[in-house]
């Protein structure tokens, strides 16, 4: 297996506080990786880190080793021009916790937007992004605009969106907190059926059962540091760790 | 029974709800079958009523009081020297619209960019023509050639292609200009605003796809800002048609500018031109108002779930209302 993400010494602070202590994680290429960890541990920074959303003051994300976002100037790291890391961010797609869908485009121009901006022919386009929001069950709704879809489906299109680059690597940021209950299901069997397409995901979410079942690898983070990782049947059934333990008993009570 | 406890003093209703204080005789049930009537706002008709007999009053003097002189207001609506004025008014008034929009988005973005010396520049020449009155602006364009008897470019303290301001620009000119430096000032603001209210998350996902930056704002941002911006701009544009007036000041002859000057050659006819030059503002500013209400629709595609009716959409739907039962006007 092939390393598809190398994350090394990623340390990021606002201000006094440290929200990044020096992360270390590699994620194998066509797996699932679930980041767990309590509010405010910096698992939603680490991931926006990744595809440079949020810059890292030391260390660095390397993607099928490629630098993301900064290059070596002589013996340091520099950060890249905006125009190289928007090229760079196609080929990671990333899933917002609120959507963030573009309001004011129908849902089949939310799908083709990215591709269209990068030169794909309009109808190329088009044609690939029917068959994406055929693939998350939303093949009636192209015409509508994002307002009139409920949580579920918009979370669904913002699948298709970041499918839409067909990225190798897809983040998703706990894409399933701003869902009503009833909703989480149709958004985790879209990304369920993403896992083992070859494609390589890694997924901030609180859905400890969807990690149990899809993911490969679960990564505990505490305070900005991976206090513990392992298989699903390790981390989550055998957690060895205190806090691991600790925030388990708290989110399965 | 619920859990409603029911002071001592009073008996439990005698019908067996759960309601207390009804008086005696009543079949709340029965009252439940029926429709609820809705609060009647009496006072509300004897405003009205006030109202409608002053506005009469003032109407029936329109018609009463010889000094309106109708007669000569019709008589000077499509005058040549008129129209000629509102022809100067309109072309100072548009063109200067059109530049301070699009000079309004270049200073906005200037001013929002991370390069330190483009938003200090775009701060210092809002704050500089936000300041200024734009009657003073106007009189120190008009005596710009005395300032600078020439204008050109060249090596400094070397050769120069020079030549003379005056030349180079015609009063109408330098009116336009003069208007749109100001208005450029406000319309940057406006813009910023806009932007600034489009929220975070729709830039994070337009920089997660990896959109070029112009494309972003233009496809992105802009058109969801312009949602917020066409109501100020339009605002600003009305407050234009009337701000172009000045021009006067600076011997341009517009609407304002022409009655002005047809009322110290007629003098007996003064009122009937104010009500002429008023007529006329009233009939564009109702035009732009008319115009504005189409952007706005086409703005909120996507932003509201159903959007507003035009007015002949609620002709239409008010005849079939009577005809049959209403339909929805979805987006969709």
């Amino acid at each position: 297996m092939s390393i598809a993400i190398d994350i090394h010494n990623a340390t990021k602070s606002y201000g006094d506080k440290t929200v990044l202590k020096g992360v270390d994680l590699t994620v194998e290429a066509g797996t699932v990786t679930v980041v767990l960890g309590p509010s405010g541990s910096g698992k939603s920074t680490l991931l926006r880190a990744i595809n440079h959303l949020e810059k890292l003051d030391e260390g660095y994300v390397a993607l099928n080793g490629e630098l993301i976002g900064v290059r070596v100037h002589g013996e340091r790291l520099k950060e890249r021009r905006e125009k190289d890391i928007l090229k760079q961010r196609s080929k990671i797609g990333f899933v917002f916790q609120n959507f963030n869908l573009f309001p004011h485009l129908t849902i089949l121009e939310n799908v083709t937007e990215a591709p269209i901006s990068q030169g794909v022919k309009p109808k190329d386009a088009r044609e690939h992004a029917r068959t994406l929001l055929a693939r998350v069950g939303l093949a009636d709704k192209e015409g509508a605009y994002p307002r009139q879809l409920s949580g579920g489906q918009q979370q669904r299109v913002a699948i298709a969106r970041a499918l839409a680059l067909e990225p190798e690597v897809i983040l998703f940021d706990e894409p399933t907190s701003a869902l009503d209950p009833e909703l989480v299901g149709e958004v985790l069997s879209v990304i369920r059926t993403l896992a083992g397409s070859g494609k390589t995901l890694i997924v901030v979410t609180h859905e400890i059962g969807f990690a149990r079942e899809v993911a490969d690898r679960v990564v505990f983070i505490d305070e900005g540091l991976i206090v513990e990782e392992g298989t699903p049947a390790e981390v989550l059934s055998n957690p060895k760790n205190r806090r691991t333990q600790d925030f388990l008993s708290k989110v399965l009570a | 029974m619920t859990a409603v406890t029911h002071r001592p003093d009073q008996a439990p209703p005698a019908d067996g709800t759960a309601v207390t204080g009804l008086p005696p005789g009543i079949d709340l049930k029965q009252l439940a079958e029926r429709k609820v009537l809705p609060l009647r706002h009496p006072v509300r008709w004897v405003i009205t009523a006030l109202v409608l007999v002053l506005l009469a009053n003032f109407a029936q003097t329109l018609f009463t009081n010889p000094s309106w002189e109708w007669a000569k207001v019709s008589q000077w609506f499509f005058s040549p020297a008129i129209l000629k004025g509102l022809q100067l008014t309109l072309l100072a008034t548009a063109i200067s619209a059109v530049v301070s929009f699009l000079g309004g988005i270049v200073v906005a973005l200037a001013r929002l960019s991370g390069n330190p010396v483009l938003s200090t520049l775009s701060w210092l020449y809002i704050w500089l023509f936000r300041s200024v009155p734009l009657i003073l602006v106007l009189i120190f364009l008009f005596n710009l050639g005395n300032l600078y008897p020439s204008v050109g470019i060249g090596v400094p303290f070397g050769p120069q292609l020079a030549v003379p301001t005056f030349t180079l620009l015609s009063p109408l000119v330098l009116g336009v200009i003069g208007l749109s430096l100001s208005e450029i000032a406000y319309c940057a603001e406006i813009v910023r605003a806009g932007v600034l209210a489009v929220d975070q998350g729709q830039h994070e996902a337009a920089k997660a796809l990896g959109i070029p930056q112009r494309r972003q704002f233009f496809r992105i941002v802009l058109p969801q800002a312009l949602r917020s911006i066409v109501p100020a701009f339009v605002n600003q544009i009305i407050g234009l048609i009337k701000a172009s007036s000045l021009l006067f000041y600076v011997s341009l002859l517009d609407l304002f500018g022409v009655a002005q000057n047809l009322g110290s050659t007629y003098p007996t006819d003064i009122i009937p031109l104010l009500v002429v030059a008023t007529l006329w503002y009233l009939i564009l500013t109702s035009a732009i108002s008319i115009v504005q209400f189409y952007i706005e629709r086409f703005y909120a595609r996507g932003s509201v779930r159903e959007l507003p009716l035009t007015p002949l959409q609620r002709i239409r739907r008010t005849v079939a209302g009577i005809r049959s039962t209403p339909q929805g006007n979805t987006i969709a």
